[in-house]
């Protein structure tokens, strides 16, 4: 295991695709280690799920490398098959079917005998809470149903690499808190999870790396602290005791924006550990007693804004190209 | 297990799962069951006293036209079961279920075949229902074992046919509104052959197309070798345009499969 430990679940170089004469994705470069939650954020119409689908074998790339599982995409695109799961953006679920037969469906695709298959079936419905509609055709489910039982399809095959497609998208709130406890309780079990969204929360929730991805090419990477402290606006909020102490502090701390009323201080900081320590440390030797302190970091919305030169939900911005 | 026996699972699987989908929508099976055998008993009640007698045979009349009709009425079975076919083939491909089975390792083609054997069952169904029906209001065959197997195999071979080039129908239209209409010539293609009448009767360009066209030789063998009529080269004909047919189908629609998918 520690050779497969060593080696990225995905490894992407180069990927270039365009549609007729629109250039879709533009020289991607990305790795995803085993048994990690990586998040690709964008709006609408940054090449997602174009992404998606290269990586997932269901299309072919115009330019680069891509490896899924250590096996390339175009070369052997059945041995990419085997090791991943995928749950589409437009849920991928068999209407006229019941959610039982749905994942019986997968289950005898995977070559599963029949009772390991009924197991697993019905080991899914209950773990996915869908135990009760089990037998109702799935036309008849609710959205969140729906994502479930996609999820629940995807898993039958016990896949290495999980490929979630905006998982939440058009969710309520409680049905997208199922999912993402559902998405987590997958890494923790050793499962790679390559998923999409345009929530800037929700990668900030489940990805241990993200990379922006905007007009086809990838704009940052790194983990979601470290995209937030790229960004200028952090700063450290300081209470202080009394109407002397804010004097003091004020005085020793430069660049900082007092607030006589509510007797604190806002002192800029890129918000790491190392600059959190200089202020108190020089308001220790003054001996100014600090009553409250609170670290602002900026969230992903700022770095958006930064890093793309607009807002996430532009009206304007292209849909996905019409093809 | 090796990929020839990943094939036979992989399409029963699908086959299983398009068996299901018919159960589903049980008034279309029906209806594209029953079909034949509404047009068998208006052909026969409604035209057939007249037809009958215009077919130039001693004793002619209803009795007459229903021995004459019937060969072209299971030829009208098989090309009906060509429309659902499309349909259900351009409805599942706008499913986001089949873009699953393409990132699956399975045997890649077993979707399209778990369509063709569905709709071959389906429409085999039809056939027999319409033969059947024809017995009870007085289709008396003189076939032997053979001609009976044999009428059986062409029959099958035919559906086939039709059925792998409407499912490269249902693959090719962007809509089901389209791929319900792709197929619509071919319910018309045993009228304009010696389906219904003989085709001498005919003005002479039509007559032309009806000796020519596929369905001809194909009525003209299920009626030799069920009423012992002459049967000449359009038993060669009859397989070769079946052969010939599926081939077409068949390339077609694993080209058109194997394409990225556009959604």
């Amino acid at each position: 295991m520690t050779i497969t430990r060593s080696r990225p679940a995905i490894r992407v170089s180069g990927l270039g695709k365009s549609f007729g004469d629109k250039l879709v994705l533009d020289g991607i470069d990305l790795e995803v280690a085993e048994g990690t939650i990586f998040a690709l954020l964008g709006p609408n119409g940054a090449g997602k799920t174009t992404t998606v689908h290269i990586l997932t074998t269901l299309i072919g790339a115009d330019a680069g490398e891509v490896a899924v599982g250590g096996q390339d995409v175009a070369a052997d695109p059945d041995a990419v098959r085997a090791v991943i799961g995928v749950t589409g953006q437009l849920t991928a679920v068999d209407n006229l079917l019941t959610g039982e037969e749905n994942l019986l469906l997968m289950a005898d695709l995977h070559h599963r005998g029949r009772d390991q298959g009924r197991r697993r079936a019905a080991g899914l419905l209950e773990r996915f809470d869908l135990a009760e509609v089990a037998r109702n055709p799935a036309a008849t489910y609710s959205g969140g149903m729906r994502r479930k039982l996609d999820l629940a399809m995807g898993l039958i095959g016990d896949p290495r690499i999980l490929f979630l497609d905006e998982p939440t998208t058009g969710l309520d709130p409680r049905s997208r808190r199922t999912m993402w406890q559902l998405i987590r309780d997958l890494a923790a079990g050793g499962v790679t999870v390559f998923l999409t969204t345009q929530y800037l929360e929700e990668a900030d929730e489940l990805a241990d790396r993200i990379a922006l991805l905007d007009h086809g090419r990838l704009v940052a990477e790194g983990t979601p602290d470290e995209l937030k402290r790229r960004i200028p606006g952090g700063h450290i909020r300081l209470r202080l005791a009394d109407p002397g102490g804010l004097e003091a502090a004020a005085s020793l701390l430069e660049g900082a924006v007092r607030d006589d009323e509510a007797l604190t201080l806002r002192v800029p900081s890129d918000g790491g550990v190392r600059s959190l320590r200089a202020v108190l440390d020089r308001l220790d030797r003054a001996a100014v007693e600090v009553s409250e302190l609170s670290i602002h970091t900026p969230d992903l919305d700022d770095v958006f804004l930064t890093l793309t030169g607009q807002p996430d939900n532009d009206p304007d911005q292209e849909m996905e190209p019409a093809r | 297990m090796t990929t020839l026996s990943y094939a036979v699972a992989d399409s029963a699987t699908m086959l299983r799962r398009q068996l299901r989908h018919m159960r589903r929508y049980l008034s279309v099976s029906l209806m594209l069951i029953g079909m034949p055998v509404v047009f068998l008993l208006l052909f026969v009640y409604v035209f057939g006293g007249t037809l009958g007698a215009g077919l130039g045979v001693p004793g002619g009349g209803r009795t007459t036209y229903v021995a004459y009709v019937t060969p072209g009425i299971l030829l009208m079975a098989v090309a009906a079961g060509a429309t659902g076919t499309a349909i259900a083939v351009a409805m599942d491909m706008t499913e986001g279920i089949v873009a699953r089975f393409r990132t699956m390792a399975i045997f890649r083609p077993s979707v399209l075949t778990g369509h063709v054997l569905g709709s071959m069952l389906q429409t085999l169904l039809a056939v027999v229902a319409s033969l059947a029906a024809a017995v009870a209001i007085g289709f008396r065959p003189n076939a032997t074992a053979v001609e009976w197997l044999a009428t059986a195999g062409l029959l099958a071979f035919i559906t086939l046919a039709v059925t792998w080039l409407s499912v490269a129908f249902g693959l090719v239209s962007k809509t089901v509104e389209a791929a319900s209409n792709l197929p619509m010539p071919l319910v018309f293609l045993p009228f304009l052959g010696s389906g219904f009448v003989p085709t001498d009767s005919m003005p002479t360009a039509l007559r032309w197309f009806a000796e020519y066209q596929p369905f001809t030789p194909i009525i003209e063998t299920v009626r030799g070798l069920l009423l012992g009529t002459a049967i000449g080269d359009s038993a060669v004909l009859a397989v070769a345009w079946c052969a010939g047919i599926t081939l077409v189908g068949y390339v077609w629609s694993r080209k058109l499969y194997s394409r990225d998918p556009v959604r």
